[in-house]
């Protein structure tokens, strides 16, 4: 217990408890706190394990960088892994449980590993468990496996909701600190819709963590004055808990809100967060920056702190982590701790600084040691003691159990090199600032563009935001700004400090210098080579801690300045993404959107099995009474349509209204066959390629008027094809006098077939329209009026091979009239039937459809070939005419018989002659379609053969080496029902 | 210098002080028998195998960048041999082969981790698709199996089961699929090509070919001129870019692909699993981090970065699947540059310039190719004759009409 | 991306599908002389370009426009948007 509640001060609400749990503990915090301030409130220091050599980990940061303390939060379903304590918002209730430690925090049976710190250096894996080979997925790698990972997922589905937004602004401002609020004011005086958003739930940014006065009152006041002004402004949309993560092409920026994460559980009809696609015009990045520690002897006890984050601990939060603290600086922003913490009436032990001319702060109590550097530290599970070694070459021990560490601040660029932009060495700042490659629209603002002072980050704020005003032809508000402090950085780079024992850089995934150095002396000297080899920065704060030190340790073992030994660039995200906001509503039933047809309610009430087929449900079946297997179902609804009449919604299929004085040419271009010459009132079946002469689609289109078709796709091409359509017609032929339409959802569509269909249309259609053989026979088409005056469109097409029908009705009388037919069809056994049957029903009349048509089938495949007309130009018959796709011995579609009734043939068999082994060189083809025709009493396929055409007779076996199932076949027509068609022409 | 266990235990009594370089540092060459542009994984797979298979020494690597710093450095590190049609699955499933001796013969641990590969499906049309498949495999002796969906629910029973818009039906799985640590599969092949005299050259991009007659006899590169009696050129994204400098346009466009790796986590997932109803799959790395992807974004690109659209789609599939990675958190994304070929399939052929070989067209697909597009490239390299199971990989395919077309969408490379 | 769509003013490119070069425009005539040889080039021959790409998009959630984008591919700068049919009718294609 070293860390302890100070007595005043803090953004906390000392009114209220917060009570909460820690491994169990209960313990209390107040509203305002983070779980780790609250933490440090409570004394606890320990909070975490590294990854590899299980060692005892502190909370090191108060902010999104942070690499130790990682818990997982809440339970059950809502446990969320890897929770950084620094950013998450203490609630009443919260229960956060360490991670990756056995049996317990402070005895973590794998802390072994760290005896064997020699053994595992960098890249140990690349050079052993090789032996024997087995082994690696059966011993080695589980055991990896299991000691790997940070924290565990529950399994179960994730309970809350998530919304996804668009907004739009002028301008988006990222970060409420100086800067950014700087910039906020001027562009919202100057009435341009603004968006600012800020990861941290209270705005103001560094401050809420400084003591410093802005004017004539403290930074967090001015802040608070500045979020109420802009707040009353209706224009400028204020993001609290939001993290901008992503910068995206064309001002696109991804952000996520964190709605109810500081909540017990997310309200009813809240979601828990919110991804923001945020479109700008211009966006300032007021990001500030990141502080970064020095790499020392055993720099990674609990305990040892970045500076500033101790301070704002004090600060901000009202805690004093340690009851007796020191610091190590490199510059004069470390002086600033001991300040402020004395200043709270917390000893300071030393001040070690690293600069040999380092100006004494004067800190009543703690020894001033310019020149001297920390070279060790003590303490098991935390920090007792720090090893300095001063400017004259003395060692010596200070006791403190807290340490805060400055080596510097780098700029929090992120997001400028989302669109790979690269950063600039600076030189003056010691830092990475952001490169000439913005991202188009951003300007930097603030310590995020390297500027150090609060009086500088209000100034460039004001002028960047002048800037975006300009460009967005408004005029920037005078700048209105406080007096603020000015003080340079006075920094002298310092990255490690030499010695033996082990000095961390990456905390997390446990790199050390000494891992840096073994890198460059394998040849892994190029910076993405050093990240991969060592993990270095590839933890969950992405390389926030680790990333430049170590890049500074490596131009030292190089001799190499830091810009010549390169930098990596950031992506996305800015900090991790929870997956939920990025999936949002989309899961689960609500994954994409159901289409329904017009008949649904009916079929429903019919008590009908659905089954996808892409977006859309269709009825799959429709069982009766005493029938327990879907087969028994689909032979009834088959062998009625084969013997009476059924019906069968197929709407689905996308219709396409074609017309114009130049639609027949259209037609005739768009498919391989001739249709320039179909007559008004007739339907043509019409094969369409695509431009590589494979099949594209199939289907019927009808000529309703000298000037008007309506083509017909399969259900799964009719946006393909549209598309396909509207680019001939704009960019292939745009002077062609033909407009299309999609009306596939503007028309219901059944199918009524079966012998007695026309008996039942007879019944429905309007007197006056002669549906007679003659007067309408096999492919006619033509307007009709139904159940007296309903406009509709009858087709005579067939997919069952049976006399039949396809009867259009405007889609919402679709379900009406399926109502109507079913009754007037009660006496004649009308019978619905779903797309189990439908598929049953074009097997055996031998009609392709989506398992013949894989986008690899050709017309002579299908024995079509004949079709591609050679007497016009349409797409795809130049290139159908290629060799390959002509070859003697080419695929055929064929019917296939089994030879026993009672075997079973499974579409995706391959066939193969009796005798011939089963592998590749022997394979003969393979089953399309395949089903058991209720009619022939035989399971039946359709099948691609080589050479197929000429095999008719032959048996063979088609062969399913996944099920065993070796089944004997004869070769037949594809067309088992009605070869010549006389029963659709009857 | 060989690594082994025992190896790794004196240097550490050593203080780690006695490892030597991976592969050297050499400057060019003034001339090379053969030079291989790319220092990726087909290329360093390429020389090591043309030095240890094939004797050829004289060999250099030319790497504009990193070696590795291409898409073996960016993927999602799966590899597998559950492809269709005749003309790729011998070539992947010698792929998986090489890939199960490799690191024994390359004397690094590159952690091929055959944990199997799940491919869903969520109907009838895609479970008989798969019967087509996994008979396919097995008839070029691969494995394959069909599940039902209790078998998968076995061995996922976290997968959404019961509240899905797309059930899951079944699935094909392969159990020798898995996944390998894809920069050791860089430095492994550039360590075992280096011990056998390779010279591999980095921070050299090529700025030009030299043609005459007809016949290549050179590379310019921003480390001057370097003689070569053979080109290979293995620069996936870059292809056109580079086979531009002999005047040559490809049947390829350069596409962005995003992959995406979560925060590390104890072990959910054993193998690789992809979703059969949008565009996902997911596999969990030895570190804890789930490593998923699915389509690509769809235009040409050569930017290294995607937009926000696909990680949406992406992460929503994955949701839809498993609802249980809510949260979980996104820890960084990345874009590959694909070269996607008019049918989806790759091309290791010579080139109308005589001495210039091109492989490249791998699409989103090189990483499971590598040792074998290694080996197939060394080999028409070496002896001027395609490999017998690359033969089909010719540039000249397109214009005969002999596609291998796994996915039937045709010559638009951002379908396949 | 935003797509600033002639007749619509910018547009977020999820409502488009893209195709490809816009040179898909320029289809040979299926009954010439070298048919074969100028459709195996059309059909699969692309420059591929680092940089300016000419290149079509379909507005397919919208009106459904074919539009010919013109956009860097290393930085996806989006430089010039026409309708394609337009373009069409400028590269001499008519009936």
């Amino acid at each position: 217990m070293t860390g302890r509640r100070l007595e005043h001060g803090g953004q906390i609400d000392r009114a209220q408890a917060l009570r909460f749990r820690f491994d169990g503990r209960a313990l209390t915090g107040h509203p305002g706190d983070t779980l780790a301030s609250a933490l440090l409130a409570n004394g606890v220091r320990l909070v975490g394990r590294s990854f590899k050599y299980h060692r005892p980990r502190g909370i090191l940061s108060a902010g999104p960088e942070e690499p130790n303390a990682l818990v997982t939060l809440r339970s059950g379903a809502r446990a969320e892994p890897n929770t950084r304590a620094t950013v998450a918002e203490l609630f009443d209730g919260l229960t956060a449980t360490s991670q990756n430690r056995w049996p317990s925090l402070r005895f973590d049976a794998l802390a072994i590993n760290d005896l064997a710190a020699p053994l595992l250096g960098a890249g140990f894996y690349y050079k052993t468990f090789m032996w024997p080979a087995a082994f690696w997925e059966r011993v080695y790698e589980p055991l990896i496996r299991r000691a790997a990972g940070l924290g565990r997922l529950s399994g179960a589905p994730d309970p809350d909701a998530y919304d996804k937004g668009f907004l739009h602004a002028d301008l988006l401002v990222i970060g409420a600190g100086p800067a950014g609020l700087a910039a906020a004011l001027a562009a919202g005086r100057a009435g341009a819709r603004v968006v600012l958003a800020d990861e941290d739930f209270r705005m103001g940014g560094r401050l809420n963590a400084e003591t410093f006065a802005l004017g004539d009152t403290t930074g967090a006041d001015w802040a608070a004055a500045a979020v109420a002004e802009l707040a009353g402004m209706a224009h400028v949309r204020l993001l609290p808990r939001t993290t901008v993560f992503g910068a995206f092409d064309h001002g696109i920026y991804g952000a996520v809100e964190r709605v109810a994460d500081h909540l017990p559980d997310p309200p009813p009809g809240t979601p828990r967060q919110i991804l923001w696609r945020i479109t700008t015009r211009r966006t300032i990045l007021a990001a500030g920056a990141t502080e970064r520690p020095i790499a020392f002897a055993d720099n990674d006890r609990p305990g040892v702190m970045l500076a500033g984050s101790l301070r704002a601990y004090a600060n901000r939060w009202g805690v004093a982590p340690g009851k007796r603290v020191a610091v190590f600086t490199n510059n004069d922003d470390g002086l600033r701790t001991a300040r402020d913490l004395r200043a709270h009436g917390v000893r300071v032990a030393a001040v070690i600084d690293a600069r040999p001319d380092a100006p004494d702060p004067r800190i009543d109590g703690a020894r001033h040691l310019p020149g001297a550097v920390v070279i060790g530290t003590s303490g098991r599970l935390g920090l007792t003691d720090v090893t300095v070694r001063t400017a004259d070459v003395r060692e010596f021990r200070i006791d403190c159990d807290a340490l805060g560490v400055s080596g510097g601040w780098n700029p929090a660029l992120h997001l400028t090199c989302h669109q790979r932009g690269r950063p600039v060495w600076d030189d003056r700042i010691a830092a990475f600032a952001p490169g000439p490659d913005l991202p188009p629209g951003m300007a930097v603002a603030g310590a995020a563009a390297g500027v150090p002072s609060t009086h500088g980050a209000l100034h460039s704020g004001h002028a960047a935001a002048a800037e975006a005003l300009d460009a967005l032809g408004r005029t920037a508000p005078p700048a209105d700004l406080p007096q603020a402090e000015d003080a340079p950085l006075a920094l002298r780079p310092l990255w490690h400090v030499p010695g033996t024992r082990r000095a961390w850089l990456d905390l997390q995934n446990d790199v050390t210098v000494k891992d840096i150095a073994q890198a460059q002396h394998e040849g892994f000297g190029a910076v993405e080579h050093m990240k991969r080899y060592t993990t270095l920065g590839m933890a969950t704060d992405q390389g926030k801690i680790a990333n430049v030190p170590a890049l500074g340790v490596m131009a030292e073992l190089t001799g190499r300045s830091i810009a010549e030994t390169g930098t990596t660039i950031f992506r996305p995200p800015y900090t991790p993404v929870s997956l939920g906001a990025l999936g949002g509503r989309a899961t689960g039933p609500t994954f994409k959107p159901t289409r329904l047809t017009p008949t649904h309610p009916w079929a429903e009430a019919q008590g009908a099995v659905f089954v996808e087929v892409g977006q859309w449900l269709r009825a799959q079946y429709f069982p009766r009474a005493g029938e327990t297997h879907w087969r028994q179902s689909v032979d009834r609804e088959v062998l009625a349509v084969r013997a009476g009449v059924g019906l069968c919604d197929v709407t689905t299929l996308g219709k396409i209204d074609i017309q114009g004085t130049d639609a027949a040419r259209f037609v005739n271009r768009v498919y391989c066959n001739g249709f320039a010459r179909l007559a008004v009132g007739r339907v043509r079946y019409g094969l369409m390629l695509r431009e590589d002469g494979i099949v594209m689609d199939d289907g019927t289109t009808a000529r309703l008027a000298e000037d008007h078709f309506v083509m017909t796709t399969t259900t799964a091409n009719a946006g393909p094809v549209f598309r396909h359509l509207e680019f001939a017609r704009q960019c292939l032929w745009p002077d062609l006098d033909v407009q299309l339409i999609s009306t596939t959802d503007a028309w219901a569509q059944i199918a009524v077939a079966g012998p007695k269909s026309r008996t039942l249309l007879q019944r429905v259609i309007d007197p006056g329209h002669d549906i007679s053989n003659a007067a309408f026979p096999f492919m006619a088409c033509g307007a009709v009026t139904v159940c007296g005056g309903l406009r509709a469109r009858l087709f005579r097409i067939s997919f069952s091979g049976e006399l039949a029908y396809e009867l259009a009705v405007p889609a919402r009388y679709g379900n009406a009239l399926m109502e109507r037919l079913m009754e007037r069809g009660a006496d004649l056994g009308a019978t619905p039937y779903g797309t189990e049957a439908l598929s049953v029903l074009r097997i055996e009349k031998g009609h392709a459809a989506g398992g013949e048509l894989d986008g690899r089938t050709t017309a002579q495949n299908l024995r079509l070939g004949r079709m591609v007309s050679t007497k016009k130009d349409s797409i795809g018959a130049v290139a159908a005419r290629r060799p390959g796709l002509n070859t003697e011995d080419t695929l055929e579609l064929v019917g296939l018989r089994a030879r026993r009734p009672d075997s079973r043939l499974a579409a995706g068999s391959h066939l193969f002659a009796p005798a011939a082994r089963t592998e590749a060189a022997n394979d003969l083809g393979w089953v399309s379609s395949a089903a058991f025709s209720p009619h022939l009493g035989a399971p039946i396929a359709l099948a691609f053969l080589r050479g197929g055409a000429a095999r008719q007779g032959e048996v063979l076996r088609a062969v399913n080496l996944l099920s065993g199932q070796d089944t004997e076949v004869e070769v037949t027509s594809p067309h088992f029902i009605d070869p010549d068609g006389e029963r659709l022409r009857a | 210098m060989r690594y082994s266990a025992l190896r790794l235990l004196r240097e550490a009594l050593r203080g780690n002080r006695g490892w030597e370089r991976a592969w050297r540092d050499p400057e060019p060459q003034p001339e090379y028998d053969i030079v291989i542009i790319g220092g990726g994984g087909h290329g360093l797979a390429t020389a090591h195998y043309l030095a240890s298979r094939y004797g050829q020494a004289r060999v250099a690597v030319l790497e504009k960048g990193w070696i590795g710093s291409g898409n073996v450095g960016r993927n999602t590190t799966i590899i597998r041999s559950n492809y269709l049609l005749d003309g790729n699955q011998p070539f992947y499933e010698f792929s998986l082969r090489l890939w199960e001796g490799l690191e024994q013969d390359l004397n690094y641990n590159a952690m091929v981790s055959q944990r199997g590969v799940l491919n869903l499906c969520h109907s009838d049309a895609q479970r008989d698709a798969f019967v087509r498949r996994g008979n396919a495999m097995k008839l070029h002796g691969a494995d394959a199996e069909l599940l039902d969906t209790e078998a998968v629910r076995a061995m996922y029973p976290w997968l959404n089961f019961d509240n899905a818009r797309f059930p899951i039906r079944g699935g094909l799985l392969q159990r020798r699929g898995g996944t390998v640590r894809h920069d050791a599969v860089a430095w492994g092949y550039a360590r075992a090509a280096d011990s056998r005299g390779v010279d591999i050259i980095q921070n050299c991009e090529v700025t030009g070919l030299r043609i005459a007659d007809g016949r290549v006899t050179g590379v310019d590169t921003s480390r001057g001129v370097i003689g070569a009696g053979k080109v290979g050129v293995a620069v996936a994204g870059n292809s056109s870019r580079v086979m531009a400098m002999a005047g040559l346009r490809l049947p390829i466009e350069s596409h962005v692909l995003q992959a995406f790796v979560t925060e590390g986590l104890k072990p959910l997932i054993d193998g690789v699993i992809t979703f059969g109803a949008g565009h996902f799959y997911v596999s969990q790395s030895d570190k804890g981090g789930l490593v998923f992807g699915g389509d690509i974004d769809g235009y040409n690109s050569y930017a290294q970065r995607g937009n926000l659209p696909v990680v949406e789609d992406v992460v929503e599939s994955g949701m839809a699947l498993m609802p249980a990675i809510g949260r979980a958190r996104l820890l960084r994304m990345w874009g590959g540059v694909m070269d996607m070929s008019m049918d989806g399939s790759p091309i290791i052929d010579r080139t109308p310039v005589d001495g210039l070989y091109f492989n490249g067209g791998w699409c989103y697909g090189g990483f499971k190719a590598t040792p074998a597009s290694g080996m197939a490239f060394a080999h028409l390299l070496a002896t001027d004759t395609p490999h017998p199971t690359a033969a089909a990989y010719r540039l000249d395919r397109f214009r005969h009409g002999r596609m291998i077309d796994e996915k039937g969408m045709g010559a638009q490379p951002n379908l396949h | 991306m935003i797509i600033p769509h002639p007749l619509l003013g910018p547009r977020d490119a999820q409502e488009f599908t893209y195709m490809g070069d816009a040179a898909l425009i320029d289809r040979p005539d299926g009954m010439a002389e070298g048919a074969a040889e100028a459709f195996d080039t059309y059909l699969h021959a692309r420059d591929n370009p680092a940089g300016l790409h000419r290149e079509l998009w379909y507005h397919e959630a919208g009106d459904r426009s074919w539009l010919v984008v013109t956009r860097d591919t290393r930085t996806h700068e989006i430089t010039q948007v026409e309708l394609a049919r337009d373009v069409a009718r400028a590269r001499g294609r008519s009936q």
